[in-house]
């Protein structure tokens, strides 16, 4: 009779431990994924952190290619943001990337792999110290993380490695100049057995000005950035700037380096699916 | 003696738990067999289609969105796409038997797409014929297609394994007792697409050249070779056009409903590339009101981007170093 006891007591034990665990410090994530906690812990160590709508992450409910879901992080609504981060849950990898706006509009997209289903999240920091966070969940097939990049097949790969592709608008009324970069490079995140990771981990938008070359913003990206990473930032360009310059670096110590000629006359700012009132009229 | 009871007591309550949660999840599967309940339709003299939905594939149809067909000639019964699974395959040839008891004489399966050849098992005792690209297709992407289709529709897929069609056919014109099947190899819906036309009945199988009020497809596409297969069909004469997807009609209402997608899709993505938006806010885009009568619009439209905004991409982004 004692054991069942016992028995009946230990089963009652881990029902009272389990019961306060599901639901530790606020608040509870509204994407229920089981990595909140520890990503939560590991990322934001400590700071403040809020579920917040204003940050706008934009993914396709199922993705189509696990090797490039688009993504895009949109704290614009918040006004000054420090940094930003996103997230992929249950990436073996779950950070993709990091960014400091600086004088760029807190907004940032690229294309990003998933290694199955998961909660994908985008984070901005105000000034206050306040995480807001946001996210979607995007339902996949697997692999996109430990599939080998594409570009291996092609024998001469690695003689196009850094090069960059990129073009800047002209600045929409508010001074943000949408800039839009691709770099050829196999961005693998080392998972395939016996080859090293090799990917692009820093990216920095600068101004060439008769003064000088402030940095307009900068990018830690990592391993779950697709291969031949694309970015699309919102910037702004100093009046006096006659290019940009994109400095990076990857992890291999591999430099990359590139000149962004300022938009030509005559263009016209980037399309903004914003305002309303600009009604489509492609092929109506 | 107390002991062991109670400790039984507790070790069935929790077994009782497991139970009872297994049954509330898996209630759908454990209610009964799965069944496609193919019923065909008589659309002209011999030829019969299974209608299927308009839908994605799901675990509610089980992957049966396709208009499977098959036509009743002296020489023996001429079956065309095999369906998305085992399941289908064998459901489909014992329907057919209830029609007629005359033996299969051949199968023809128009491009690597999942559901057109994933019912291949039923059919291995005959010859399945396809274009050669589309077999070629289909021993490169044919387990991944097989697995995925596994992952969307789940139990449907029990025992389907990927068979590869046997006979390699090309461009010509075959007879099957009284009726003349014009076979057509185009590329561009895939990289290998093979129409049927029965020339005895004017019945024209286009297999993915052709969706009718179903949001087409573009996994494999290439738009510009697409809109000359759309071309290719506008020139034949026909009486009846049965698409793979979407509703079989008597004209060609629905060539050019594929075209004028195809077309916006494609001029849409383009501009947007040049318009400085990023491939995530393209998934927002709006669509146009008169494509609201293609069914799973806004999720094949996502799709489309992502199959077709990296490469346009690509070409229109300048270099810089």
């Amino acid at each position: 009779m004692r054991d069942a006891l016992r028995h009946v007591g230990l089963t009652c034990a881990m029902l009272a431990v389990a019961a306060p665990a599901l639901a530790a410090s606020s608040p509870s994530d509204p994407l229920k994924s089981v990595m909140w906690d520890i990503l939560r812990d590991q990322y934001f160590a400590g700071a403040p952190v809020v579920f917040d709508a204003a940050v706008k992450v934009t993914a396709p409910a199922a993705a189509e290619d696990t090797r490039a879901v688009p993504l895009s992080v949109d704290a614009t609504a918040l006004g000054q943001v420090v940094e930003m981060v996103a997230i992929a849950d249950l990436n073996p990898f779950p950070l993709v990337l990091r960014y400091h706006p600086g004088t760029a509009a807190p907004y940032i997209a690229t294309r990003i792999k998933i290694q199955q289903a998961t909660a994908v999240r985008g984070a901005a920091r105000t000034a206050d110290g306040v995480w807001h966070v946001s996210g979607v969940l995007v339902d996949a097939a697997g692999g996109g993380c430990s599939a080998p990049p594409a570009s291996y097949a092609q024998k001469d790969w690695a003689d196009h490695v850094g090069e960059v592709q990129a073009r800047l608008w002209p600045a929409a009324d508010d001074g943000m100049a949408r800039l839009r970069l691709r770099i050829r490079h196999p961005n693998d995140t080392g998972l395939v057995d016996g080859i090293p990771a090799y990917f692009v981990e820093t990216l920095q938008v600068e101004a060439q000005t008769p003064g000088g070359s402030p940095t307009l913003a900068r990018i830690d990206s990592l391993e779950p950035v697709s291969e031949n990473p694309v970015f699309s930032l919102d910037v702004r360009p100093p009046p006096d700037a006659t290019a940009l310059i994109l400095r990076g670096r990857d992890n291999q110590g591999g430099e990359i380096r590139a000149t962004i000629p300022m938009p030509p006359p005559g263009a016209k700012p980037a399309m903004s699916l914003k305002p309303v009132g600009q009604p489509w009229s492609v092929g109506q | 003696m107390s002991v062991p009871l109670l400790r039984r007591l507790v070790l069935s309550a929790a077994f009782a738990a497991v139970l009872a949660a297994g049954l509330m999840s898996g209630g759908a599967c454990a209610a009964g067999t799965l069944t496609y309940d193919l019923k065909p339709t008589r659309i002209a003299p011999d030829t019969y289609v299974f209608e299927g939905s308009t839908k994605h594939f799901t675990r509610a149809n089980g992957g049966n969105i396709l208009n499977s067909g098959f036509i009743v000639t002296a020489d023996g019964v001429i079956v065309i796409q095999t369906g998305p699974s085992r399941r289908y395959g064998e459901e489909m040839r014992a329907a057919i038997r209830k029609v007629t008891e005359k033996p299969i004489r051949k199968v023809f399966v128009s491009n690597l797409h999942p559901d057109y050849w994933l019912g291949n098992q039923a059919f291995a005792d005959v010859p399945v014929a396809a274009l050669p690209g589309t077999i070629a297709g289909i021993q490169e992407e044919g387990n991944g297609i097989a697995e995925n289709m596994y992952r969307l529709v789940g139990d449907w897929m029990r025992g389907t394994e990927v068979t590869l069609p046997t006979e390699p056919v090309y461009g010509s014109t075959v007879k099957f007792g009284d009726h003349q099947l014009r076979l057509i190899p185009l590329s561009g819906h895939t990289a290998a697409d093979l129409m049927i036309l029965d020339e005895s009945t004017g019945v024209l199988f286009t297999g993915g050249v052709v969706f009718c009020d179903r949001t087409p497809t573009t996994p494999h596409a290439t738009v510009a070779d697409w809109l000359k297969e759309l071309d290719a069909v506008d020139a034949l004469d026909i009486r009846l056009l049965v698409p793979n997807h979407g509703h079989i009609r008597p004209d060609k209402a629905c060539v050019a409903q594929t075209r004028d997608w195809l077309t916006w899709l494609d001029g849409t993505l383009r501009h947007a590339v040049e318009s400085g938006l990023d491939m995530a806010e393209a998934l927002e885009l709006p669509i146009p009101e008169r494509f609201q009568v293609l069914d799973v619009l806004r999720e094949e439209y996502r799709r489309s981007v992502a199959h077709l905004w990296p490469r346009i991409e690509q070409a229109s982004l300048p270099r810089v170093n």
